[in-house]
């Protein structure tokens, strides 16, 4: 054969494929806003669901998977940043430590999301809060069952590698005169991240953020049985208390509710909440992370 | 170059602490505590891999307790060995292979963690059987298909991508692609299960809507961006000279990217698959969602599956803490988490070395 017959072939090939995965993106897109879009409306985004979740809305479920990802962010962004500071200004690169949380991070941000499930199933709940059942409450079932602060810490696990890795990433593009000048003026090394290295890296932290809650968002594996509830006639009241979240809802509805056809509406729109949601998180993630990387070029 | 800058970086920083603590004679109390809560809490991930070991494991453990005391009751009747597995997993096999073999002991009321083995998935019932061959079958089959499909498509874009695209065309390709990492795996579900069954079932005119191909398919999906982004890294990370050197040398761009560059990020290549079998393999939401769930032992791709994971969130609601079911829903997680950690540790070391030797070697 020709040369560049061949090369066109081979060329328009790998074309093809490039389509392929937009193709279905796009439909994936398409398909969710078409049949979400009509059943979108403010009543549907502010009201409780009715008659057996076949009618009514999902306020709960935007409400829970709010603060659900609210308790994740504030747990996991701390230890996020704080090691992604170790990382990048206290450890040296080859030392054994430094390869060794290096792996550690990696291997949770392989971890299946299941797995943190049940690890918050025997963690959380069958260790550390049956034992605070235990001390505090005399034996008395509050702590050691499923509820937000378990879900929420669950996910926090599952979404600290996000964290890390971003705030990583925006402290290694503060420019190193910037430290040196800070010590050469005699300020010491922890006075110099608080004051030049954290400032400096804001918008990493940010990003950082907003990645582990568009996927803390998403996820429903992990809160399968550490919070996530199938209906709930009231907000969550306490730390103690069971939520509905938007992904769980999706789940249930499509596949164990009892009339699957008549609640394709509502399936449909909650998807394009949730689709939205994680979506408008991830753009603005992403113009951060652009902007970080430009300052690094 | 790059290493004389890091060499350079780490002399300067050195140098700059010892001026530091030269100008700082006095103990600094706020600076010390600060190292060390930040390297304590740095160690914090460590910690979790740790616990998440432990926990797991834990709660999986009972069943071999019991398989134990089961197998030394039962000893005589052990006669094909296993050779390279688990004694315990092994005498549980022969254990198993009697109670298939002679129903004398299913009779008498079998232990239901000694049924690990067999080929029947049935924890609900009044004679328990955790037979997870189904299951490994049902993630194998699924995990096939998901490859088969995901790495060739995400590989040969990645090769469009770094290769063929003009810069402002990869621009918008790269971002598009990833876009599909931000789709959460129930929506992904959601979309297998209303749309793609339903197109799927048309085309092929199969029987069950919800099967292996289809869960197969959309969990692909998830595995994409994973798969596209590390082999468009790899090789992008491929030196230009090997580019530059065989256009030079009258090679067209097509040859240059399948017989120089391709082969050279081959290592790459592999640890982007390996990171991919991980995700599919551990995907629940979509398994759960898009595969059907009937644990069957059958080749057929359009039958309905069940996937280790998929069993692990399904069932997991419904257990009572403790009970035989839920040690064997967690010994399905520690093994999940194994062949993950595994999988995990392959690439990161295994592979990493290959393509900083390759590198090396050519330089």
């Amino acid at each position: 054969m020709n040369r560049n017959v061949k090369d066109t072939i081979v060329e328009g090939i790998t074309g093809v494929s490039v389509l392929l995965i937009v193709f279905i993106i796009v439909s994936i897109l398409a398909v969710t806003i078409v049949g979400g879009w009509p059943n979108l409306n403010w009543t549907f985004l502010s009201e409780f669901p009715k008659d057996g979740m076949t009618k009514g809305g999902i306020f709960p479920a935007i409400v829970g998977t709010a603060v659900m990802t609210i308790i994740m962010a504030v747990a996991a962004v701390p230890f996020g940043v704080i090691t992604a500071i170790y990382l990048a200004e206290y450890a040296s690169e080859k030392s054994v430590i430094a390869k060794t949380i290096r792996f550690a991070v990696k291997t949770l941000a392989v971890v299946p999301s299941i797995i943190f499930g049940l690890f918050g199933l025997g963690f959380f709940i069958g260790f550390i809060g049956k034992n605070m059942d235990g001390l505090l409450n005399g034996g008395e079932l509050k702590w050691g069952q499923p509820n937000i602060l378990w879900a929420s810490f669950t996910m926090a696990l599952l979404t600290l590698p996000v964290v890390i890795v971003s705030v990583e990433e925006a402290i290694r593009t503060i420019p190193r005169e910037m430290r040196e000048a800070s010590l050469a003026l005699g300020a010491t090394k922890w006075q110099t991240i608080r004051r030049v290295v954290l400032p400096g890296s804001v918008s990493g932290i940010l990003t950082g953020t907003i990645l582990a809650v568009s996927r803390g968002a998403g996820e429903v594996a992990p809160i399968l049985f550490t919070g996530a509830a199938y209906f709930l006639s009231d907000l969550p009241r306490s730390l103690s208390d069971q939520f509905m979240s938007l992904g769980y809802h999706i789940y249930i509805m499509s596949t164990q509710s009892s009339n699957v056809d008549a609640t394709l509406p509502i399936q449909f729109a909650t998807t394009l909440v949730l689709l939205f949601l994680t979506f408008s998180l991830n753009a603005v993630a992403v113009t951060l992370r652009y902007r970080i990387r430009k300052r690094a070029k | 170059m790059f290493k004389d800058m890091i060499g350079l970086k780490r002399k300067n920083q050195k140098s700059a602490q010892e001026i530091v603590s030269f100008n700082k004679r006095k103990f600094r109390f706020s600076d010390w505590f600060a190292e060390k809560v930040i390297k304590a809490v740095a160690f914090l991930s460590i910690a979790v891999v740790i616990l998440i070991f432990i926990f797991v494991f834990r709660e999986a453990f009972p069943i071999f307790k019991m398989d134990k005391t089961e197998a030394a009751s039962t000893e005589l009747l052990v006669q094909e060995s296993y050779g390279g597995m688990e004694t315990e997993i092994a005498s549980v096999k022969s254990i198993d292979n009697q109670v298939d073999n002679s129903n004398k002991i299913q009779a008498t009321g079998d232990k239901p963690s000694s049924t690990l083995l067999s080929n029947t998935w049935m924890p609900v019932s009044d004679n328990p059987r955790y037979g997870m061959w189904p299951l490994f079958l049902g993630t194998l089959k699924v995990t096939l298909i998901a490859l088969l499909f995901a790495a060739p498509v995400s590989i040969l874009a990645a090769i469009y991508t770094s290769m063929f695209a003009k810069p402002r065309i990869r621009e918008v390709i790269k971002p598009v692609i990833e876009l599909l990492a931000g789709f959460p795996s129930v929506v992904i579900g959601f979309f297998a299960l209303m749309v793609m069954a339903t197109v799927f079932q048309n085309i092929f005119g199969y029987a069950s809507r919800l099967n292996g191909f289809v869960g197969g398919i959309a969990m692909g999906l998830a595995a994409i961006p994973i798969i596209y982004t590390l082999t468009e890294d790899a090789l992008t990370a491929v030196p230009r000279t090997f580019t530059e050197a065989s256009l030079g040398l009258g090679a067209s761009r097509r040859q240059t990217a399948f017989y120089v560059v391709l082969p050279a990020a081959v290592p790459g290549i592999f640890a982007a698959v390996v990171l991919g079998i991980g995700r599919i393999f551990g995907e629940t939401m979509i398994a759960l969602m898009a595969t059907g769930n009937a644990a069957m032992i059958s080749m057929n791709p359009f039958d309905s599956v069940r996937t280790l994971s998929a069993t692990i969130g399904a069932e997991m609601a419904e257990v009572v803490f403790g009970d035989t079911h839920y040690n064997v829903l967690f010994l399905i997680g520690s093994l999940l988490f194994i062949f993950t950690f595994a999988l995990n540790a392959l690439a990161e070391f295994y592979f990493k070395n290959m393509i900083i030797r390759r590198y090396q070697s050519k330089k």
